[in-house]
């Protein structure tokens, strides 16, 4: 690290709001891989960055901070359907003290940076919506845009995928989330096919207690939502 | 937003042939200090849509770019400073980016762009 600064966010300083998705064991390992690779960049740093959905923004600003702990200068781009993400994505960025390299954009995936951003892509970041939810909790909005991912939680992922090869430049590599149910091996080969190089870079097992604490959260958000419609 | 940022986007409007660039509609701006750094500026300089630059640096105030740029000017401190400092430093905090073709102002609030098309436009 050459500044002294930290070197991932801190929890205690990302914002989250109720309609944002707090970071959790997966944004953890989705961080744990981009630290893990992070020296990479020193020899050959990184012009321009993308995350796709940003959620709290702990993600972007991890990568903003490693990019920095590794003297590459960057330019990043974080994208959210939801404007409390964006806001706190903004939020956690500040209190970091990274908001100044990192423009959020208020935008569904990265539709309004194509074609602009074709072929140069460096590094991308994607956290989807994963869990299989049934497929009208996709266009809920809110919150469950951040967790709702329809038929075998693949509904976004399949609209950000056939976007992947366009996007990433000639060294460019993409750092993504995916669970069992979505089908990683089926991932894996869509991307082979479309002539990139895919491969599973850090495994976690959910430890039964996170999971159950996962998924009753996710359970009192449906509640939530669903609480308005029932009345 | 940072006028970087602003030469990618381009509306994507359902239908829109000329959505580049957003012309902006600047009610506040912030100049936010960035690191120097010469070796991105050569390396994103080919890359610039330069009278797309010029044309949002006038709108948020920002003065001194020429306007036409070269690569040799890329060996001239004088105008590595400046570039930087329109490219980087100059925030876009309130206002609106209008699209050129069809007018759609898309709001500017806090530094983010609300870029999201109504079902009509997709």
């Amino acid at each position: 690290m050459s500044t002294g600064g930290p070197t991932i966010a801190s929890i205690k300083n990302t914002a989250f709001y109720r309609d944002v998705y707090e970071p959790a064991e997966d944004s953890f390992a989705l961080v744990d891989a981009l630290a893990a690779h992070a020296h990479t960049w020193r020899r050959a740093p990184p012009r321009l960055c993308l995350e796709v959905g940003c959620g709290s923004g702990y993600v972007v600003c991890s990568l903003a901070l490693l990019l920095r702990g590794a003297g590459a200068a960057a330019q990043l781009l974080a994208t959210d359907i939801n404007p409390a993400a964006a806001a706190a994505t903004a939020e956690t960025l500040e209190a970091h003290g990274v908001h100044s390299r990192v423009d959020v954009l208020l935008t569904d995936l990265a539709l309004v940076l194509l074609p602009a951003l074709a072929g140069r892509v460096d590094v991308l970041v994607f956290n989807p919506p994963y869990v299989p939810t049934p497929e009208e909790e996709v266009e809920r909005g809110g919150i469950a845009a951040a967790w709702a991912g329809g038929e075998r939680g693949r509904r976004v992922v399949d609209r950000l995928l056939p976007l992947v090869p366009a996007l990433l430049s000639p060294r460019g590599e993409m750092f993504m989330v995916a669970v069992h149910e979505n089908e990683p091996e089926e991932l894996l080969a869509l991307m082979r096919d479309a002539g990139l190089e895919a491969r599973v870079a850090l495994q976690r097992k959910a430890d039964e207690e996170q999971r159950e604490r996962q998924q009753r959260r996710q359970q009192d958000l449906q509640q939530q939502l669903k609480q308005p419609q029932a009345r | 937003m940072k006028l970087l940022t602003h030469n990618m986007l381009a509306c994507h409007i359902k239908g829109v042939q000329n959505g580049f660039p957003f012309k902006i509609e600047a009610e506040k701006v912030e100049v936010q200090e960035a690191d120097f750094e010469p070796d991105f500026l050569q390396h994103i300089f080919p890359r610039i849509q330069w009278a797309a630059l010029c044309e949002a640096a006038a709108a948020m105030g920002v003065e001194g770019l020429p306007a036409e740029a070269t690569e040799e000017m890329l060996e001239d401190d004088a105008f590595m400073k400046k570039f930087h400092h329109a490219l980087l430093e100059v925030h876009l905090q309130e206002g609106a980016l209008v699209c050129p073709e069809t007018g759609r102002k898309f709001p500017v609030s806090a530094g983010i762009p609300n870029l999201l098309l109504t079902e009509d436009e997709c």
